[in-house]
């Protein structure tokens, strides 16, 4: 280390600093300060991703890997590097196993498609939790619909943490993938995927890890986990929609189908036959996003500028100060009181639905989730038809987890 | 403590008392016509049974259900409202009930329907809470549009 990078010691995070990059926390809402917490929705994006889409749509902008002129050549450059800053964000070994994607669903859909479904016999199953998100639900869903798989589901214990040794059960010869969330949307349960990977290697299985929401509070380091496929998504990142990106082991590349079949994916087509373009170029048909490939590239910049171990022990500081100024509504039942759990607070209120709990915190100006988080068999789980969820992001406060502790206890006044 | 005026009109106390004590609740033994309906946005589920009686009276009503405070008050005073209508009155308060909520004109309401309707008006501040408010309302016309999921006896 150069004596430069030791005198530029990691300052503790500032919340207020990283605030002014955020426009849109200076809003009002019906007249109130906004609360924005539902990031684990969608965040909102700083300055600094919104003027790179800018710089870069207004200066440097053409399609890529098409035109020999000067701006297809900056762009495809730029779109180029975004796929390397994702590599470095998940310490992948190579750019090569980095496919860009319209987000997590997108993602995991591949998978499903080209990798698992030409593996598929009837009766062979797929090992997922009841705590996965739909998008880590649906697409193994058709695979039971057009190809007969099953789905083994694995339950959480009451404070949602996840069971491994019952995973590893679930394992058999005929389990094709394990699909798993590596932090859960709903109960912010954070899933101990290493051990997931090791236990299901050791049975020959790969692992699928929805890291959506996981990669946006901790580091991720793919090869550490030796994982399989992992999937992320943009605009939870901080970064622009339509854009996240699948991590594929490049042991499995070759043997992955195509998925979308267009431009850019191929290698030469005539009338008769059709060859396909190395990976990832293969599983990007048509125009990427690429003014978005731009975007995520500054939100995993800008992510990467902070130092992540501050900010994940501020999120967790509001995590906790919320979890204890909750425990004073006896009416208020959280639902996910797992160990090392990331920065999200579900809860159900006693005689509250979540959307009329959620209807009068929004004319407080506090944004929260309400209903089922598309998480369904989650909810049937914990025989809840909804829940109201507060997610904490790197730019929330402990005063904007008392301006929701305040709207709540109003609700209760109104709907109690 | 102060309230948004807005707040106040949508949880008034006629439609929390609904919510908590709602009316004509259950299921219907010997229905002619059932609906289901379903927001998969939230959740909520509503079930209504109705007997269809001579000359197109409703003769009985009932629902089942599970959701917020507005759409089990809603369907709760629809309940109310229409039983003992025939069912080109019932059809009528519907489409009245259906423009109250979206704060357009109810042209065609009777005075005293357009008095009892009123408390759910409040709903139309609250553009994503309008489909809450008529959940029931779609299910009751599906019901007696599809009434052949009902029960023959």
């Amino acid at each position: 280390m150069s004596a430069e990078a030791k005198i530029r010691a990691p300052a503790a995070f500032d919340p207020e600093a990283a605030r002014s990059d955020f426009e849109i926390l200076g809003r009002k809402i019906y007249g109130k300060k906004l609360v924005y917490l539902d990031s684990a929705a969608s965040a909102q994006k700083p300055r600094q991703v919104l003027d790179a889409m800018r710089d870069f749509a207004a200066n440097d902008y053409a399609n890529v890997h098409r035109g020999v002129h000067y701006l297809s050549a900056k762009s495809t450059e730029a779109y180029e590097n975004a796929r390397e800053a994702v590599r470095r964000f998940l310490n992948a070994g190579s750019a090569e196993e980095i496919v860009f994607t319209k987000g997590g669903t997108e993602a995991i859909n591949l998978v499903a498609s080209s990798f698992v479904a030409p593996l598929i016999q009837p009766g062979d199953e797929i090992v997922l939790s009841v705590m996965e998100h739909h998008s880590n639900i649906v697409p193994w869903h058709f695979l039971r619909e057009r190809q007969g798989a099953v789905l083994k589901w694995v339950d959480v214990a009451d404070d949602g943490s996840l069971d491994v040794d019952a995973l590893e059960r679930a394992i058999d010869p005929k389990t094709r993938l394990v699909a798993i969330t590596h932090m859960s949307n709903v109960l912010g349960t954070v899933t101990p995927l290493k051990e997931i990977v090791t236990r299901a290697h050791a049975k020959g299985v790969p692992v699928l890890a929805d890291g959506c929401q996981a990669a946006v509070h901790g580091r991720v380091d793919v090869r550490d986990l030796d994982i399989d496929f992992y999937a992320i998504t943009g605009h939870k990142l901080y970064g622009p929609t339509g854009i996240g990106a699948l991590y594929c082991k490049r042991a499995h590349l070759k043997a992955m189908r195509p998925y979308n079949g267009g431009g850019e994916m191929i290698r030469e087509v005539t009338r008769a036959n059709v060859t396909y373009a190395d990976p990832p170029a293969r599983f990007e048909a048509g125009t990427p996003p690429i003014i978005e490939a731009v975007g995520l590239e500054a939100a995993l910049a800008y992510l990467s500028a902070l130092d992540r171990d501050a900010v994940r022990a501020h999120e967790h500081d509001l995590l906790t100060y919320a979890r204890d100024r909750v425990r004073d509504f006896n009416w208020l039942r959280v639902i996910g009181d797992a160990p090392g759990k990331g920065a999200i607070l579900s809860f159900e209120a006693d005689g509250m639905h979540a959307h009329d709990l959620a209807t009068i915190l929004d004319r407080e100006g506090v944004a929260v989730r309400a209903g089922h988080h598309c998480a369904q068999v989650l909810m049937e789980r914990f025989c809840v038809a909804s829940t109201t969820r507060a997610s904490f992001a790197l730019y929330n406060t402990r005063a904007e987890v008392d301006a929701m502790i305040a709207a709540l206890a109003k609700a209760r006044d109104i709907l109690g | 403590m102060m309230m948004d005026d807005s707040l106040r009109e949508l949880y008034q106390e006629v439609i929390l008392d609904h919510s908590r004590h709602p009316r004509h609740f259950g299921a219907l033994e010997g229905a002619t016509h059932v609906g289901e309906g379903h927001n998969p946005l939230c959740g909520d589920r509503v079930k209504i049974y109705l007997v269809l009686g001579k000359d197109n009276h409703i003769a009985d009503i009932k629902f089942e259900g599970k959701g917020c405070a507005i759409s089990q008050a809603s369907a709760s005073l629809m309940t109310d409202m229409l039983v003992g209508r025939t069912v080109g009155e019932a059809e009528k308060l519907m489409g009245g009930f259906l423009h109250l909520v979206k704060g357009e004109d109810a042209n065609g309401l009777d005075e005293e329907d357009r008095e009892r309707l009123d408390v759910m008006a409040g709903v139309s501040a609250f553009p994503m809470r309008v489909k809450c408010a008529t959940l029931a309302w779609h299910t009751m016309k599906s019901a007696l549009e599809g009434g052949a999921t009902a029960k023959s006896e």
